[in-house]
């Protein structure tokens, strides 16, 4: 069988587990702040706004929009050279937080800024581990 | 007591573009001895060390290297900026008394490793800590730029022939400069042209990759009347930071460096409309775009229209990047050191046949990771 390159796939740690787990289940988290109401992303301990540690996870809608992306059409590094064209993007969530990801399900020349999207869940394997990161498509 | 002024006593390149036959840390000291040379002092004056390096503990294997023992280090890793910084820290450490001779001293080879496939193109950044909600995306260094020239192109209407005008500036400067490593004249059609590496971004907006490096050497006033060449003073210096993270990035459309310029303009009592040339960190094509709103040499989203015409040609408006920058000249990796040296060149008026005709103040502004870090220097001559 053929080496397949893992480096890329997140490493969950003890801030994040919650995150992924959820992400195996078909769910995006992200967090919020007790004390002062802030939502953020990527998720931590602490709120980075008020740095107040009483912070929660809660469930995202899953909708957004593209912020901003670019197709990218060169990339040396396995396994992403054999994924060229993809596009790389930023989604705004509707609860305000921003997030890096991938837009899929689309020609990705006809991906916009603007563009409204919907979470979805790209299943990839770490020996047994099968990790679902998050990826979005047109909604 | 006074603070004690602070003067760029010497600057010198190694030699650079492709360098097959010299390690890093031969450039290293290869550079440093043209520039304390250049300064009229001896390694044995050097008592502050600023650098930076991939390797861990840098200013301590370089220090080694180099034979020098010095009292004050500085290993600041900010990315191509880090110059910057270090021109900001070294003032303060001189200011203070803390070190009388700072050398700045920087090396790679970025580009011969490539060719010798000990290293890959693209960075491999393992995805834990705050990389594992960024890694399994591939969004790459020029992806990361690339993302901010979208968003510009979207809010503001900027076209990416508008971005071409600068690599072509750049190319039309680097022409007269016979070190730089491409002198060919190019058109905006030749760089939208080209290959598609990241979109909007060509290969043609994309900086080359080199070996080399260089020196600065700065010293405390009470030094400059022993030096050999004019002093540049440092008039102001600041710094500034955003994010790592992407997603962090609050405005893809605004580099820091309207930070630190405000600071360092502000600290120099120099206005953008008194800069004679300028020196900015010129990664990609929208990063020198980003910079000039940043630093108020035009407002927020008129970039494109203030590239074009070749505004940034030596013989234009606003001379910047007078050698050909890190788009046409060279660029090992953190070219920040660069951006002074050409401007100490420019302002001591040894920059020939590519002279700006009677410089005196130059602004010089350092952008590391993917807008994630800015330095901005004022520099001046008597």
């Amino acid at each position: 069988m053929p080496k397949v390159a893992t480096w890329h796939l997140p490493v969950a740690d003890l801030e994040t587990k919650p995150y992924w787990d959820a992400t195996a289940q078909g769910t995006l988290l992200i967090k919020e702040c007790h004390a002062c109401g802030h939502v953020f992303f990527y998720p931590r301990n602490h709120c980075p706004s008020c740095w107040s540690t009483d912070t929660t996870w809660r469930e995202a809608s899953g909708r957004g929009t593209v912020y901003t992306f670019t197709v990218v059409y060169q990339n040396d590094l396995p396994p992403f050279r054999d994924r060229i064209p993809y596009v790389v993007a930023i989604v705004e969530l509707d609860e305000g937080v921003r997030m890096t990801s991938n837009i899929e399900g689309v020609t990705p020349e006809d991906v916009r800024c603007g563009m409204p999207v919907q979470v979805g869940f790209r299943d990839e394997q770490r020996g047994d581990e099968t990790i679902a990161i998050p990826i979005f498509r047109p909604a | 007591m006074a603070r004690r002024k602070v003067a760029i006593a010497g600057v010198a390149e190694s030699r650079f573009g492709e360098v097959p036959d010299a390690t890093a840390l031969q450039l290293h000291q290869e550079g440093a001895a043209l520039a304390l040379a250049d300064a009229g002092l001896k390694p044995s004056d050097v008592d502050g060390l600023f650098s930076c390096g991939a390797d861990i503990m840098h200013p301590l294997i370089l220090g080694e290297y180099l034979g020098l023992r010095p009292g004050y280090v500085d290993g600041t890793q900010v990315g191509g900026s880090s110059w910057e910084f270090f021109v900001h820290h070294a003032v303060g450490a001189i200011e203070a008394g803390l070190c009388d001779v700072a050398l700045l001293n920087y090396a790679t080879t970025s580009r011969s490793d490539l060719k010798r496939k000990i290293r890959s193109a693209n960075v491999a950044i393992e995805a834990r800590g705050p990389a594992q909600f960024e890694s399994a995306y591939g969004h790459t260094v020029i992806g990361r730029h690339a993302m901010a020239a979208t968003r510009h192109m979207f809010e503001f209407g900027t076209t990416q022939e508008q971005l071409a005008e600068i690599a072509v500036a750049m190319r039309a400067n680097a022409s007269r400069n016979p070190l730089a490593m491409y002198r060919d004249p190019i058109t905006v059609e030749d760089v939208v042209g080209s290959r598609a590496i990241c979109s909007p971004l060509h290969k043609l907006d994309c900086c080359i990759r080199s070996d080399g490096g260089g020196a600065v050497v700065l010293v405390a006033e009470d030094r400059v009347k022993d030096l050999p060449s004019k002093p540049v003073w440092v008039l102001g210096a600041a710094e500034a930071t955003s994010h790592h993270t992407m997603s962090e990035w609050q405005d893809f459309t605004e580099s820091p460096a309207r930070y630190s310029a405000e600071r360092a303009f502000g600290r120099a009592g120099v206005k953008p409309s008194e800069i004679d040339v300028l020196e900015v960190y010129d990664s990609f094509t929208i990063t020198v775009l980003l910079t000039l709103e940043a630093l108020g040499f035009c407002g927020k989203g008129e970039g494109g229209p203030f590239v074009e015409g070749g505004r940034l040609t030596i013989d234009g408006d606003l001379p910047t990047n007078t050698d050909g920058g890190g788009l046409s000249s060279n660029h090992p990796g953190m070219r920040g050191i660069f951006l002074i040296i050409e401007a100490a060149r420019q302002l001591r008026g040894e920059a020939t046949g590519r002279q700006v005709r009677d410089a005196k103040l130059a602004a010089v502004n350092g952008t590391g990771g993917w807008f994630s870090s800015t330095g901005t220097l004022i520099l001046g001559v008597d």
